[in-house]
């Protein structure tokens, strides 16, 4: 090994392997986070967002289902209502990793702030997830949670930017299969959570209140009642 | 402007529901009923947004290249595909059918 990489070893703590393989684990989600970044980007545009507004949802809104669900209703036709309903309810989520997490950052003031604006599926995963690996060191899940949050932020962006200025010059979204890859987002992003029966019924029963209303319901709504079907279904414990 | 609306009112809304899990008192949301229902909800609300962006067009049903290419990402998941590859498998398998004269 060469002098300079071990000072940067030292620098970083990569020279300790759990801390080098928290870093490993939190860019590859970054990347991989990236990745569809462009897709994002580039339905947006599709969906009659600018490429500016593109870019604050990815700033400032910053968890994909729910830009990705802002950008289908409004593609759609749907009301502004709608649009921020169903945007909002897919973001529900983060404030149980908000709980989750708050315990084990214990952060304060501005660094609360920041921490809750980086509250995402990836980050409060890679996090979390230390806590089980390495129950008796929490700033290893401290390191995973902020990296991770870093990398998936400055990727995601970066991403959202180019797939917003592709889509801008590649014209008709249909002719490159747009519309369909904004479908198979939705269910690559519902896949993981299809594990047990109950959701899968929920899944299922909502994906047929949300077709029966289609022709019957302005743009937007069949989304909105099929949150009725998710509240019924986790009313009652298993 | 109304977009721009949209846009931020949404990105507020998000924000504020993040920062609810920091700042709430331990205690409603732990409560398990609320819990599952933030988790179902989720579920619903992408299902449902699965079949308005397959078959939905305007406020009618149409069947088209997007039901052949959510077919394919389903398969792509199947195999255990990351999601990039699920999402460039349906816009290509969509694209491919339409270049052909279909849908």
């Amino acid at each position: 090994m060469s002098p300079g990489r071990s000072g940067w070893a030292r620098l970083s703590g990569l020279s300790d392997p759990a801390r080098a393989a928290v870093w490993r684990q939190a860019i590859s989600v970054g990347v991989a986070t990236g990745a569809y970044g462009v897709s994002f980007g580039a339905l947006a545009v599709a969906a009659g967002l600018s490429v500016a507004q593109a870019c604050v949802l990815s700033l400032l809104m910053f968890t994909g289902g729910s830009q990705f669900a802002l950008v289908g209703v409004v593609g759609a036709g749907g009301s502004s209502l709608a649009a921020v309903s169903t945007a909002g309810m897919l973001g529900l989520r983060n404030a149980f990793y908000g709980l989750q997490l708050s315990a084990m950052l214990r952060p304060r003031g501005a660094r609360r702030m920041v921490a809750a604006a980086v509250t995402i599926d990836e980050s409060t995963a890679v996090g979390t997830a230390q806590l089980t690996i390495s129950p008796s060191r929490p700033e290893l899940a401290r390191l995973g949670f902020w990296l991770t949050a870093a990398a998936v932020f400055v990727l995601w962006n970066l991403s959202t930017l180019a797939g917003a200025v592709i889509g801008d010059r590649l014209g008709d979204p249909r002719r490159y299969g747009l519309d369909a890859a904004a479908a198979a987002a939705f269910l690559a992003l519902v896949w993981p959570r299809l594990r047990t029966a109950r959701p899968r019924v929920v899944a299922l029963c909502a994906a047929a209140v949300a077709l029966v209303l289609v022709p019957l319901s302005p743009p937007g709504v069949p989304v909105l009642a099929a949150a009725v079907v998710g509240v019924l279904g986790g009313w009652r414990p298993e | 402007m109304r977009l721009w609306i949209t846009v931020l009112a949404a990105s507020g809304l998000c924000y504020l529901f993040k920062l609810t899990g920091y700042l709430a008192p331990q205690g409603w949301l732990e409560r398990p009923r609320v819990a599952r229902i933030a988790a179902m909800l989720t579920v619903s609300l992408l299902s449902a947004l699965v079949v308005v962006q397959t078959f939905g067009r305007g406020r009618g049903l149409v069947v088209d290249a997007r039901v052949v290419a959510l077919g394919a990402a389903t398969v792509a998941l199947l195999l255990r595909a990351p999601f990039i590859v699920v999402v460039l498998v349906a816009a290509v398998t969509a694209a491919a059918i339409r270049a052909a004269g279909w849908g």
